[in-house]
């Protein structure tokens, strides 16, 4: 007679893998014994809170935006349409509202011009500064610190310096506007230029950030390819526009995939540069759009919607990058 | 040029002095572009605001000696730190134990999925590596719902505020402790796992083949090698969960569990108009913790950013 347990041991237990080394892994024995058990204690609690926080939420976000929650009270999940993305898309007047909502294309827009606007200066920018501080300059150090100054400050912060430098009467933008015969110019309330100032400090934060990765990009081409570029009598300007800006390609998308996801994330900024949720319709980006309509009006809702596109926009940016640092084994 | 060896000479690209020259003037010129808005608002923020005239707000208060900059005063400072005093406690309140929590599941997490090394592991971790990049707005709505009509968090610290120093609004910053733990785990997670690759795995080996328990490698092996990286990462983490508005402004929403970053967004603007020095002292003062971890650790901030 045999013991029904040791006979689910010994079914489980079959997961015996040979290494490299000749040797066999210790992973003999019961299900508990495997390494993917045995480390659960501690992969598994920070997996359970990201499951439910992150991912967790994002379903719940999706079941909601199917909904008509609006308002105080709870959701009601039994009436589930797509209503609100045709609102989002088409706009018109919601069956949970009287009033007419507007479509979301001003704020895609924006969010899409702030994007590329924002993420190819700072790269530009950015990489201009890497060549430079990699011309083995003196002070290196101070001079990285301080590019990189801005990055540590919140949006918040650079948000309330940007406003008293954009100030018409006693900002330093229109003082030099004005010594060299322009303006004073309204920039932060002007719709024309909104936007292109908003861009500004932001590139302004965060261009040191991609300086930072392009000079680890540089730092790692090895030294016989610039000499062998010279060896060739390439200029210094050909060297670098053949030889080596092709080979920061690596740096480049990963600067890029983080600069589009922080200039998503600009909704701090707006917040506090125009103190509240209404930057008005020129600077209106999806992610204030989507705060606004849930935090502001109250368009729970209406609000998911717009998050789930958001969110739909930042994946398709995000998941060929995560997939292809996959296939090539750098994750 | 020639006669020059290694990287210095092979890749410089200005061969004379006055390159050089040019060099160095157009890198200073950059470090004046990104220190100007700070200086700025440094020089206003210790004018009297009743001797501020917006003239040079790029100039230290030397009035009398330079008519028309205003004289010096802390009063902006003093009136900054009424402001955000609040505020600046809730936020170390908040900042301390989530950048802590966030950092040892992160460590751990990478441990799990890294040096012990298992079959399917990857596809958990690219879960983890996707949460950085998630724009909050996703979740914003849900998680609002979560704290408000899900957890009862407010009941269990009504009987709490009974104790010293716990006042019932408390509830909020746990609710955010635990929502910045969870999304600052990813990158948590990849930082470490970043580190753990690098670590040679004979150490590990010979742990195991002597018998040692998942546990004790952690804590004998892996814990102890990983102590510059929590470095890196509980100063990305202070940084990010010290400046953060969104999630403050959806689960806190207002009150007095409001974080600095909430402060700030109102302060120094009244009926009468803006008061710039108030406004600047208080940007700075709320910068200040992450601008002097900056400025102290630089190094280890640039590694997390970098990474």
């Amino acid at each position: 007679m045999r013991n029904p347990l040791t006979v689910l041991r010994r079914r489980l237990s079959e997961h015996r893998e040979l290494r490299a080394d000749g040797g066999t892994t210790s992973q003999a024995g019961s299900i508990l014994d495997r390494d993917s058990v045995r480390s659960a204690p501690f992969w598994l609690p920070p997996f359970l809170l990201i499951g439910l926080f992150i991912y967790g939420a994002i379903i719940w976000n999706i079941v909601l935006s199917l909904t008509n929650f609006q308002g105080l009270g709870s959701p009601d999940y039994s009436a589930l349409d797509l209503e609100n993305y045709v609102i989002a898309f088409f706009g018109g007047t919601p069956s949970w509202s009287s009033l007419t909502v507007d479509p979301i294309w001003n704020a895609a827009w924006n969010t899409v011009v702030l994007m590329v606007a924002f993420s190819v200066v700072c790269l530009a920018v950015g990489l201009v500064m890497a060549i430079l501080v990699d011309q083995e300059i003196r002070f290196e150090n101070t001079f990285r610190t301080i590019y990189l100054l801005p990055m540590s400050l919140s949006f918040v912060v650079t948000a309330k310096f940007w406003l008293y430098m954009y100030n018409v009467e006693t900002g330093l933008v229109n003082l030099f506007l004005g010594a060299v015969g322009v303006g004073p110019v309204e920039i932060v309330q002007n719709p024309d230029i909104k936007l292109a100032a908003v861009a500004f400090a932001l590139i302004w934060q965060f261009s040191g950030y991609a300086m930072i990765v392009y000079l680890a990009g540089l730092r790692a081409i090895p030294t016989s390819h610039f000499e062998a570029a010279r060896v060739d009598g390439a200029s210094t300007l050909r060297m670098y526009w053949r030889v080596i800006i092709p080979q920061l390609r690596t740096a480049t998308v990963s600067a890029l995939v983080v600069l589009t996801v922080f200039s998503l994330k600009a909704f701090d900024f707006l917040f506090s540069m125009y103190g509240g949720y209404q930057p008005g319709p020129s600077a209106d980006i999806l992610a204030t759009r989507m705060v606004r309509e849930a935090y502001s009006n109250g368009n729970w809702a209406y609000g998911s919607a717009i998050a789930v596109i958001l969110f739909v926009m930042a994946l398709a940016i995000v998941a060929p990058y995560i997939y292809t640092q996959y296939q090539r084994g750098e994750l | 040029m020639s006669t020059e060896t290694g990287r210095a000479g092979e890749r410089s690209l200005f061969g004379h002095s006055l390159r050089r020259i040019v060099l160095y003037g157009i890198l200073v010129g950059m470090g004046a572009f990104y220190l100007i808005p700070i200086e700025t608002g440094l020089m206003t923020s210790i004018i009297s605001p009743e001797t501020y005239t917006g003239n040079f707000p790029y100039l230290p208060p030397l009035e009398p000696l330079v008519p028309g900059t205003g004289e010096f005063s802390l009063e902006p400072w003093q009136g900054a730190l009424d402001g955000l005093g609040q505020g600046l406690v809730n936020s170390v309140i908040l900042v301390v134990p989530a950048t802590i929590l966030s950092g040892l599941l992160g460590s751990m997490a990478a441990f799990g999925l890294t040096t012990i090394d298992w079959r399917g592991q990857i596809g958990i971790y690219i879960l983890f590596v996707a949460g950085i990049f998630i724009p909050y707005q996703a979740v914003l709505v849900p998680l609002t719902q979560f704290w408000y009509n899900i957890v009862p968090l407010q009941e269990v610290f009504q009987p709490l505020a009974a104790l010293p120093f716990v006042e019932t609004y408390h509830w909020k910053l746990v609710a955010l402790i635990v929502t910045h733990t969870a999304y600052g785990l990813p990158i948590c997670t990849l930082l470490f796992r970043a580190h753990y690759k690098k670590l040679s795995d004979e150490m590990v080996e010979a742990a195991q083949l002597d018998g040692a328990s998942v546990a004790t490698i952690y804590r004998r092996i892996i814990l102890p090698l990983s102590i510059p990286m929590f470095a890196v990462v509980f100063i990305y983490q202070f940084t990010q969960i010290w400046n953060d508005l969104l999630f403050a402004l959806t689960i806190i929403q207002f009150g007095d569990a409001a974080v600095v970053t909430q402060d700030l967004v109102g302060i120094g603007v009244s009926q009468a108009g803006t008061n710039f020095p108030l406004r600047m002292a208080a940007a700075l003062l709320a910068a200040l913790p992450t601008l002097l971890v900056y400025i102290f650790f630089g190094d280890k901030f640039a590694k997390g950013v970098a990474a």
